[in-house]
């Protein structure tokens, strides 16, 4: 079997492969921003025990393995009488993982607006929650834009442990290749292609357009 | 590109043969020429000094002898030996690496920000080069270094990181690490430029010393026009990548016959 | 608590245990091979040569941006269809040292950046030749703005060795599968699982800062 036919023989599981893979990477994608504002935020509060939550969170997030994760939200959770089907095991884990680390972004980016531009927000009187989302979190944004563009690479990367659970993604479908036909090169080798092209075709251009459009909505150029 | 390579001999012989020759030599930086047609002589154990305004190409000719920069036309000769060539079936063409090595043995270089090893301390620095490259033993590197750091009156800090001594300190090691390789020709670009005035004089008496003890060929870059008049042999001064004027320094700084000489030397004392 | 067994804890504790040398022996052994290979990605990307040089990036590029765990499938399955048969642990540490060795260049890469260039001009001055350029001058001196990213790759090795499991390494995670698959128990194996991890990788982050500090100290560069 030449490459072509290989190809043309597979292309509709690696497609649906695909589209599973962005399906994941787009619902954990939402879970983790929603998780890393939440969690970061409360890490700046002076509440000590809504610090504490926060940061039990991060350390436990990031100081295990995503796998691990991922294997104790699908099979011990249910033993909780949580059951998620493989699915939704899988970006979830995948969401609360890469949170943890966005997290420590969201927190490092609102340290990094100037003080001024609270006491400004202060002095004309703004809620403290006007004070953030207003004046606060948009700069704190483009400043930690870049680097939320590589963490959303790690987390498409994560993704790809959903395999491990049978979720029907690109990796588990290049792994399903290799076992029918043994063509390994081919198979593990076309979805590490894929993979690259998502990340750094589509997902890092588009974090490059989002750094633009933000820059100027702030009026930095 | 095409230039006439017969017209550089292949090396420099007879009694009167200068240590350092800049023949013909051009530098560019794209559209930038730095350097147009450079010729200058140094001779065996001469003090020469480059004064001049800033821009006008006298780091460059430095930093070209250390070969920290390449050529794009002429030939620079040391100690007799084309130094960015090197002769091959009669012909020169341009040096490569081995050669670039052997003749930089024969250079020495310090800095205006005196660029000391930060890891190193004021010996070690002074025995990198001696143990690495000349392949000395650590004892007899040792007992050089030791010397020269008495030299430049340094003996007594000789354990310290460079970022526990103060900038004229650092000098007076970076001096000491450079004649540490024996060098037959040192360069200092600009040594006292970024030292605070009251510790000026430490290294420009280092300088003096080694005038008077010793027989090295030096070229020195300077804004001090008081030291370079009593110290020099020659003094050019550069304006616009080429010599506007040279010769001896009560000549130069008594009577300069160019207009922009009288301009350069009366705006530097307005300045002092 | 649902049905939380210490008997059973205290059953497998040996065998997890066991299994968290394995763990620390693939996570040293991927480490190793990142450090050697990452710095030969970083100072071959400093070559003058333009194509080789943009080859390197790209290809560090490529590692970055794709799945380890795929990674490791790639090594591990496609030795066997051209002859040669890699095991488990030899696959499973090449996989892992390859990916971190990208992102060590890059961390490299930035220390040498940080080095002035006055200090490749005066290694110059003193005649060294390019090699102990880098290992006497120019790399101690990358080394301590380094040692953080450094650092942080070592616990994220550490804790991506639950995914050589998939090709059948007895690291923490495959043990703590075949006991679940043993003893129809997922809950304390899993669990204890993720506090080793816990345990390991937060004091060692803690102790890689202290490490940095040290270091920067005996260089004499704080
Ligand atoms: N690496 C470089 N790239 C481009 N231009 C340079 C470079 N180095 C020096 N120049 C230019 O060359 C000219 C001469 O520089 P330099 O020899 O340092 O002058 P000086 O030491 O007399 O102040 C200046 O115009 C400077 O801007
Ligand atoms: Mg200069």
């Amino acid at each position: 079997m030449t490459f072509v036919e290989f190809i043309i023989t597979y292309y509709p599981r690696f497609l649906s492969g695909t589209i599973v893979t962005i399906e994941q990477f787009v619902l954990a994608s939402v879970l983790c921003i929603f998780l890393a504002l939440l969690a970061g935020l409360m890490k700046l509060s002076p509440r000590t025990s809504v610090r504490a939550c926060a940061t039990v969170y991060i350390e436990i997030f990031r100081g295990t393995s995503l796998l691990v994760q991922l294997y104790w939200i699908f099979f011990v959770l249910p033993l909780f009488g949580i059951t998620l089907d493989k699915f939704t095991a899988g970006f979830v884990a995948v969401g609360l993982n890469v949170g943890a680390y966005g997290a420590e972004l969201v927190r490092g980016g609102v340290l990094s607006v100037p003080t001024g531009q609270w006491e400004a927000a202060v002095s004309i009187n703004m809620s403290p929650g006007k004070r953030m989302s207003r004046i606060i979190l948009p700069q704190a944004l483009v400043n930690m834009l870049p680097a939320w563009g590589n963490l959303l690479i790690e987390l498409l990367k994560g993704t790809a442990l959903v395999a491990t659970i049978a979720v029907a993604d690109l990796t588990f479908e290049a792994r399903q290749i290799n076992y029918s036909t043994f063509m390994s090169a081919q198979s593990f080798g076309t979805a590490l292609i894929i993979y690259y092209v998502l990340a750094r075709f589509l997902l890092t251009p588009l974090m490059r357009r989002l750094e633009k459009i933000m820059a100027r909505q702030i009026g930095r150029e | 590109m095409s230039e006439d390579m017969t017209q550089f001999p292949l090396r420099l012989e007879g009694e009167n043969a200068p240590m350092v020759r800049f023949m013909n030599v051009s530098k560019s930086y794209g559209e930038l020429t730095v350097l147009d047609q450079l010729n200058l002589d140094v001779a065996p154990g001469e003090m020469m000094t480059i004064i001049g305004p800033s821009g006008s190409g006298k780091t460059t000719v430095l930093r070209m002898l250390m070969t920290l920069e390449t050529i794009n036309k002429g030939v620079i000769y040391v100690d007799g030996e084309p130094l960015t060539h090197m002769e091959k079936n009669g012909v020169l063409v341009p040096a490569n690496k081995m050669h670039l090595r052997r003749m930089r043995a024969k250079i020495g270089m310090c800095f205006q920000h005196f660029n000391l090893f930060p890891h190193m301390t004021a010996l070690q620095n002074c025995m990198e080069g001696p143990v690495q490259v000349l392949g000395l033993t650590k004892e007899s590197a040792r007992q050089r270094a030791e010397e020269l750091l008495e030299m430049v009156a340094m003996s007594d800090k000789r354990d310290h990181h460079p970022s526990r001594l103060s900038g004229g300190q650092q000098q007076r090691v970076a001096i000491a690490r450079a004649l540490a390789m024996r060098p037959k020709v040192m360069l200092f670009d600009e040594v006292t430029s970024a030292l605070d005035p009251e510790v000026i004089n430490e290294v420009t008496g280092v300088i003096r010393k080694l005038v008077g003890e010793h027989h090295l060929t030096m070229m020195m870059v300077t804004h001090q026009m008081g030291f370079a008049r009593d110290i020099s042999d020659r003094v050019c001064f550069f304006y616009g990548g080429k010599i506007e004027e040279q010769g001896a320094p009560a000549d130069l700084f008594g009577s300069p016959k160019k207009q922009r000489t009288k301009q350069f030397l009366s705006a530097v004392k307005e300045a002092v | 608590m649902t049905n939380w067994r210490w008997d059973f804890v205290w059953e497998i504790l040996p065998r997890l245990i066991w299994a968290t040398g394995n763990t620390l022996l693939a996570a040293g052994g991927g480490y190793a091979i990142a450090l050697v290979l990452g710095l030969a990605l970083a100072v071959a990307q400093r070559s003058r040569h333009k194509l080789s040089k943009n080859i390197l990036r790209e290809l560090v590029e490529f590692i970055r941006s794709t799945p380890l765990v795929l990674q490791i499938f790639f090594i591990f399955y496609v030795g066997p269809q051209f002859g040669v048969w890699l095991s488990p642990w030899t696959a499973g540490m090449v996989a892992i040292g390859l990916h971190y060795a990208a992102y060590l260049s890059e961390v490299y890469r930035g220390g040498i950046d940080s080095v002035p260039k006055g200090q490749w001009e005066a290694a110059t001055a003193i005649n060294l030749t390019t090699t102990q350029t880098y290992w006497r001058i120019i790399l101690p001196q990358a080394l301590p703005p380094s040692l953080a990213g450094m650092g942080n790759y070592l616990v994220g090795i550490f804790k991506d060795t639950p995914m050589l499991s998939v090709i059948g390494v007895g690291e923490l995670m495959h043990t703590a599968n075949a006991i679940g698959s043993e003893s129809y128990r997922f809950l304390e194996p899993y669990t204890l699982v993720g506090v080793i991890f816990l345990a390991i990788s937060l004091p060692t982050a803690a102790l890689v800062r202290l490490l940095e500090a040290s270091v920067r100290r005996t260089l004499g560069m704080s």
